[in-house]
């Protein structure tokens, strides 16, 4: 059985730790996260899917004696000894408004809305803040030469949590950018399905209405019939 | 596409030696299980197993509820607990008749439910408010991952889809919202990819479809095992482009009724200055999701940390009817290791690509295309009752998933393809699935049930409305793999477009509280006094010691 996350709290071993710059002592099986609640900070922002996912909790930190600004998720971050650190639960970040529909999948689009782009310096600056690991500075390389295709492919495991941004020297915001040529890229250019289409038609014309009225009209018996007796398209192809 | 090295400094979290000799037998027994067919459970031996193993079935764990429309009915304990409470408001010592905002349409959660029902009404033209508990976006949508459900292909129907859902509910589902469910899918891929949702599609346009657990064709349509975030962020981002007023970390933390009993809006809770604010509307639409943060019966969640579950216990005030709030699914396959990220979602997706489940000796133990509840059952029985579990360091137990298959079966770099998250999540402790299995037990997933709504999403209180994870029935007594982002479109699209037209005609009077002193009054008339207070909009993971010094103070508003 396993208990709520992060009980399984190996009780010999302990770190030391800095929570803005103030010390405590945590034990050692924790993340940046579950050591804030264990000291008994109770998080409001700085906190989402506490799974990888959402980007809410970004963090900065260093780790005693080392130069070196680190970056990284609250929530999948180990605490080690000597770490010093601070959520940036917010960051400002320009958002442009636009009709993606009307928008072409291009260089102009993505410069009529974010001209600071084209001030990248390739410093890969971003790239090092990334806690997702994307080369972003490849994500900008291709945004700049209009690659809309190959900005959505490399961005695609963007969480949009601003780490980038914060660390940029030309102000951009990296992930605004990135998702624009995501929707690009699946509003203009990726193939559209023919399959889909067919089957929409199919809907409009009812086509199916009358087996599934008949499907909702059955009682438990004739379902459960139905259902055991379904056939299943093999599994792995 | 290559995931770069992680960053060195990173710390990893190695397999014990005990562990590793597991590992050993999973590769001995591993090209024969590749061969195998693992049958799948008859009808009766799932009944069985579901009834012996499956967390729903343990005694103790449900009780009838004591008041309200569901007076009598079994529901789980830990919902019970948000159902039969007191307000946060003491509404004879608040003054709701100012009224800060007015809306048309009043949207309470910014998931993808909310974001979708705030688009279709904001398409009829209705003026919309979305306001919610975290950042706009934070909630289970965005850690969906394997797929979402469509009969689009030239083999399958929405009639089979049809058959594929009820079956996998139990028999249970209400058929109208079955039937609004699978009739829609289509049409719903379809608005996403017009508004720019990169799903994975072959090079004319086929989309790259699978089976999940209990699925007849394979209608599992995805976005690498990005699926719901790239579904989130891209319904977000044009809920901004158009405009619509989003407010955060407000989250309604009551319903306001007028005298006839109509829906008239809601209080909400700015919990950064604890400010109350009186929103009146002309129709609300509950979109808050679900209740992982419950932890039920102790397990841990998939759940995003705001899902506590809290549009139940405000829409059964006003007199809302609840569905099938007795059973919870637990999905299968949670991390057991690395322990400090125990219970985080491992995709089903896996299974679908060819992952198999097996024990400590290696063996498989059921078909890993069952639907969730029997699978789910089958790891318990195998670790709890058959002792074929590995333990973990820290003293849990779980099974191992065989991730490398994907490769040796899809083919190499496909399990990095089909799901780059997965292999980040393990490669940022220095686990490869790629090369080594992974160690899994069922988590807290899904709330099954929740508050009853009809086709459009309307409940039995006029001018209120529920979409999403909140609503129950669509998927009556167990959710497929897919179809809860698939629900949450369709019915929030249906939810907002109805409440942008009743909106027009609505007519509510003065906003009252008179619905929640009559709550308290039946509690006080049960004879009974529970000592909590709900929505509990938050989970409190503080240590124990850490919040007794706290509670020496005052108590702030959202605490």
């Amino acid at each position: 059985m396993i208990l709520k996350e992060a009980l399984a709290i190996s009780k010999n071993t302990s770190v030391s730790i800095y929570v803005f710059g103030k010390q405590y002592r945590v034990p050692e099986n924790l993340t940046i996260l579950t050591a804030m609640e264990h000291l008994g900070y109770r998080l409001l922002r700085g906190c989402g899917c506490r799974s990888g996912f959402c980007g809410a909790c970004a963090t900065v930190y260093r780790i005693q004696g080392d130069y070196r600004l680190r970056t990284g998720l609250a929530c999948q971050t180990p605490v080690k000894e000597g770490m010093v650190f601070s959520m940036l639960p917010f960051h400002p970040a320009t958002k442009a408004r636009y009709n993606i529909k009307e928008l072409q999948p291009n260089l102009q689009s993505l410069v009529r809305y974010y001209p600071e782009i084209m001030r990248c310096l390739q410093c890969n600056s971003c790239s090092r803040a990334c806690p997702q690991d994307l080369q972003v500075i490849d994500i900008m390389g291709a945004a700049m030469r209009g690659d809309i295709t190959t900005a959505a492919d490399l961005s695609f495991d963007c969480i949009m949590c601003g780490l980038c941004a914060t660390r940029c020297p030309a102000e951009i915001v990296q992930y605004n950018v990135a998702i624009l040529t995501r929707r690009l890229y699946g509003t203009h250019v990726a193939p559209r399905s023919k399959h889909l289409q067919d089957r929409l038609k199919e809907i409009e014309n009812g086509r199916y209405d009358q087996e599934l009225t008949k499907l909702t009209k059955m009682n438990t018996e004739e379902i459960t019939e139905l259902y055991n007796a379904r056939e299943i398209e093999k599994e792995v192809a | 596409m290559t995931l770069e090295q992680p960053k060195q400094w990173r710390t990893t979290i190695a397999y014990s030696d005990e562990m590793r000799r597991s590992i050993e037998k999973v590769l001995a027994t591993r090209s024969a299980r590749m061969k195998q067919t693992f049958p799948k459970l008859k009808p009766e031996e799932k009944k069985e197993l579901l009834q012996k193993y499956h967390p729903d079935y343990k005694p103790g764990t449900t009780r009838k509820i004591r008041v309200g429309p569901n007076k009598g009915d079994p529901i789980v304990n830990e919902l019970g607990d948000i159902i039969e409470a007191y307000s946060r408001i003491n509404p004879d010592k608040i003054d709701i008749s100012k009224i800060h905002i007015q809306t048309d349409v009043l949207v309470v959660g910014g998931g993808g439910a909310g974001a979708a029902a705030a688009l279709a009404a904001h398409q009829q033209g209705a003026r919309v408010l979305l306001c919610t508990k975290l950042r706009f976006g934070d909630s289970n949508t965005m850690m969906a991952q394997g797929g979402i459900q469509a009969a689009d292909k030239p083999n399958d129907s929405p009639a089979i889809h049809y058959l594929d859902v009820i079956g996998g509910g139990g028999y249970a589902n209400i058929p109208s919202l079955v039937q609004a469910l699978v009739r829609d899918a289509p049409s719903v891929i379809e608005w996403l990819e017009e508004l720019g949702a990169m799903f994975d599609k072959e090079n004319d346009g086929t989309f790259v479809t699978d089976h999940g657990g209990g699925t007849s064709r394979r209608r599992m349509h995805a976005a690498r095992d990005y699926t719901g975030a790239e579904i989130m962020r891209t319904l977000r981002d044009e809920v901004l482009n158009q405009g619509i007023q989003v407010i955060e970390f407000s989250p309604a933390i009551e319903l306001l009724t007028d005298s006839e009993g109509n829906c008239v809006g809601a209080m909400l809770l700015n919990m950064e200055t604890d400010e109350y604010i009186v929103v009146g509307a002309k129709t609300t639409i509950i979109a808050t999701g679900g209740s992982g943060r419950l932890h039920m019966q102790g397990f841990p969640t998939t759940n995003h940390y705001g899902a506590t579950g809290d549009g139940l216990p405000m829409a059964y005030r006003t007199g809302c009817k609840l569905v099938f709030v007795d059973t919870i699914q637990y999905h299968p396959t949670g991390v057991a290791f690395p322990e400090l990220i125990s219970g985080q979602l491992i995709t089903e997706k896996m299974r679908s690509l060819g992952a198999q489940l097996v024990n400590v000796d290696g063996e498989r133990f059921v078909n890993e295309l069952e639907t969730r509840d029997a699978v789910a059952s089958a790891v318990i029985r195998e670790c709890v009752e058959r002792k074929k579990g590995v333990r973990t360091p820290g003293g849990l137990t779980g099974v191992w998933l065989d991730t490398p298959l994907i490769d040796m079966l899809k083919g190499t770099s496909r399990t990095l393809r089909l799901a780059p998250a997965m292999v980040r999540q393990f490669k940022r402790f220095g686990i490869d699935i790629i090369k080594d299995p992974i160690l899994v037990y069922p988590t807290q997933h899904y709330q099954n049930g929740g508050i009853l709504i009809d086709e459009y999403g309307r409940t039995n209180v006029p001018n209120l409305y529920v979409a999403g994870e909140a609503a129950g029935g669509v998927h009556g007594r167990n959710r497929l793999m897919g179809n809860s982002l698939l629900g949450i479109l369709v019915f929030g699209r249906r939810a907002g477009k109805d409440a942008a037209l009743k909106s027009k005609t609505a007519t509510g009077g003065k906003p009252t509280l008179n619905h929640v002193t009559r709550y308290h009054k039946e509690l006080k008339k049960a004879g009974y006094t529970p000592d909590r207070h709900s929505p509990i909009i938050l989970p409190d993971y503080r240590r124990e010691e850490a919040k007794i010094e706290l509670e020496a103070f005052a108590v702030k508003g959202w605490e």
